[in-house]
């Protein structure tokens, strides 16, 4: 099994305070942590586990500037074989569909069974790169995928729908399939196991090599652009309860009593 | 004139909420520009949906085919990229729901049409939508154009704009042959499947306390389920907590899980995903305890507490177990 796995490295936002930069269309990110994208982790995971059960080989590819690479080694040291990151000026500014003509650049040239990428980045949300890389790859695709079983030229995988149900589908092979949070429990990795897989290939690929030309990427190969990024307004506010942790305790007791909640 | 596709989405026989969220921002977009609002259904036997769709909206093109009947991405894109080319609409909106995630990405590779996903509100500036979207967590949100181009998709996140509905307009149905030649070979949908209903009742309870990726560690999930047994309500969580394993599946809410209205909704270390959000944003009192002041999740709250949840709910545990004992 040939199995390609998309990943990216996002900042941690979830407890992080929040600035917008000075262009007005990003954050700041110098002090935020950077990991890897909480579904790409199960991305990984899964590739590991097909691989570990049928041999093969796991290639991971992102695209981002060199920070990436504590991504591209953790997956490295989580079980995948290499890694290649496409790294160049002209990337800057991609939206989802120039980062999937990015990928598209250098997986056209590797062999694969199956892509598994995450269903989507935590960071922009976009939810797409993965089927627009299918569609330029001329192979099915099935998204938000909680369950893989592979079979003999197909596989079948249950996608998940609103309120807890479940579609099982069945889709031709090679296939590209965007996994869900919860597929399975992507594992630990030690600094120890971290620093071992150091040996593992990691290589750089830029603009050049992929044949792509400038405009094809970034802003002006991009589907949209970023005009302007805000602090939302505010709609409603909860009333924020004060005065330490007992006060703020009786407060909410009282509260429920008078609704008769107690 | 050219058209605004709304394209229906349906489950099992019924139209999903999503939908009339759709027709509704359609109708204020078409108010302002010279535009026909249509509907767009494509299934088998869906007379009666499209009859609830002409209520609403002036047309409804309905492709009629047995490969239709329930959601396959490929055969869903073959037919509106048929229709998308044959009467060139200058916007088709989709839902951001499972149904669009899996299909516009797809349909605008294909066409070649840019494409702006999960969009919580979009608008015409010059001809061209300008779309509103929330990133990092909804905790910023950015306006974005798109490349100038003669069609464009937009999904739009779903319980983000409110339905409205017309009085019956009686519109009108137009038959469309279907261009489907055979049946999609490289994907077919084989059944549902329903995960088993678990032995708690999340909807039923009028107290849920709710726990999320705050409480990082199974080995304090005690801390909260004290607070529930005093409360004498139920556990629910987000969705990290049922990816761990620390609770089953029939725990969670929000849009992949389940949708709850109690009378408490006490959100313990849960930072307000709009996917959580959309699953109890009804309940008639919300309580968020979030040590980030920045939180969305206070946002859809009534009361909040900016602290660190390890002190707070013991400490409030044992004020309401003193309240109940006196008040005995
Ligand atoms: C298609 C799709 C469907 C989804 N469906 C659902 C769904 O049905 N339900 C759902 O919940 N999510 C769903 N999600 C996931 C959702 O996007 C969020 O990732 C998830 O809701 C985050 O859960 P959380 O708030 O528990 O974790 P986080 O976002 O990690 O937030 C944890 C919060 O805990 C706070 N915290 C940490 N430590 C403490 C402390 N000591 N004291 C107090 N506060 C603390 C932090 O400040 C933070 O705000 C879905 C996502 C997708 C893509």
């Amino acid at each position: 099994m040939e199995i390609i796995v998309c990943v990216k490295h996002v900042p941690e936002t979830a407890e992080a305070e929040i600035a917008i930069d000075s262009s007005g269309k990003g954050i700041k990110t110098e002090d935020l942590v950077f990991d890897i994208n909480e579904w790409d982790d199960y991305a990984v995971e899964e590739a590991v586990l097909i691989k570990e059960k049928l041999g093969g080989r796991v290639t991971i590819v992102t695209v981002g500037s060199e920070d990436a690479d504590k991504t591209l080694r953790k997956c490295l040291a989580k079980g995948a074989d290499r890694a290649i990151r496409l790294t160049d000026k002209a990337f800057d500014g991609s939206d989802a569909y120039a980062t999937a003509k990015i990928l598209y650049g250098v997986i056209k040239d590797l062999p694969f069974d199956l892509i598994l990428t995450g269903t989507q980045a935590g960071d922009d949300g976009y939810a797409q790169v993965g089927v627009i890389l299918a569609g330029f790859l001329g192979i099915p695709h099935a998204t938000m995928v909680k369950k893989i079983e592979l079979m003999e030229g197909f596989t079948r995988v249950n996608r998940e729908l609103e309120g807890g149900l479940e579609q099982v589908m069945e889709v031709g092979t090679p296939a590209l399939l965007a996994v869900q949070t919860g597929i399975n429990e992507p594992r630990y990795v030690s600094i120890m196991g971290i620093r071992k897989a150091r040996q593992k290939e990691l290589k750089v690929l830029g603009l050049n090599d992929l044949g792509l030309k400038e405009e094809e990427v970034g802003e002006s190969g991009s589907w949209i652009t970023v005009e302007e990024m805000f602090i939302p307004p505010v709609e409603k506010e909860a009333e924020i309860l004060v005065g330490g942790l007992d006060a703020i305790s009786s407060k909410i007791v009282e509260t429920l009593r008078a609704r008769g909640l107690i | 004139m050219t058209e605004l596709f709304v394209l229906a989405e349906h489950r099992r026989g019924e139209l999903r909420d999503v939908t009339f969220e759709m027709l509704t921002k359609g109708r204020e977009l078409i108010a302002r520009a010279d535009v026909d609002l249509t509907a767009v259904l494509l299934g088998h036997n869906v007379k009666e949906l499209a009859i609830r769709l002409a209520d609403q909206v002036k047309k409804v093109l309905v492709v009629d085919d047995a490969r239709l009947k329930d959601f396959n991405e490929v055969a869903y894109q073959k037919v509106l990229t048929h229709l998308i080319s044959e009467r060139k609409p200058v916007l088709i909106l989709i839902g951001h729901t499972s149904f669009g995630i899996d299909l516009a990405p797809s349909l605008a590779t294909k066409l070649n049409v840019p494409l702006a996903t999960d969009c919580i509100d979009i608008n015409f500036e010059e001809k061209k939508p300008i779309v509103v979207r929330q990133v990092y967590g909804g905790k910023v949100n950015i306006k974005a154009s798109l490349r100038t181009s003669e069609s464009y998709i937009v999904t739009l996140r779903p319980a983000t704009i409110e339905a409205k509905e017309v009085k019956p307009i009686g519109g009108e149905i137009i038959e469309v042959a279907s261009p489907l030649k055979e049946e999609p070979t490289t994907k077919r949908f084989i059944e549902y499947f329903e995960p088993p209903a678990g032995e708690v009742d999340i909807t039923a309870a009028d107290v849920l306390v709710s726990v999320g990726r705050g409480i990082k560690d199974a080995d304090s999930m005690p801390i909260v389920e004290k607070l529930a047994e005093a409360l004498g309500g139920a556990v629910a969580c987000s969705r990290p907590i049922v990816d761990k394993g620390w609770l089953s599946a029939d725990r969670q809410v929000g849009t992949s899980g389940k949708t709850v209205k109690p009378k408490l909704y006490l959100a313990v270390g849960i930072s307000g995903a709009f996917q959580h959000v959309s699953g109890m944003k009804n309940s008639e009192l919300v309580i968020a305890i979030n040590r980030d002041a920045k939180a969305p999740i206070f946002r859809a709250a009534d009361f909040g507490v900016v602290e660190d949840l390890f002190k707070v709910v013991p400490i409030l545990t044992d004020r309401v177990l003193q309240e109940k004992k006196s008040s005995k």
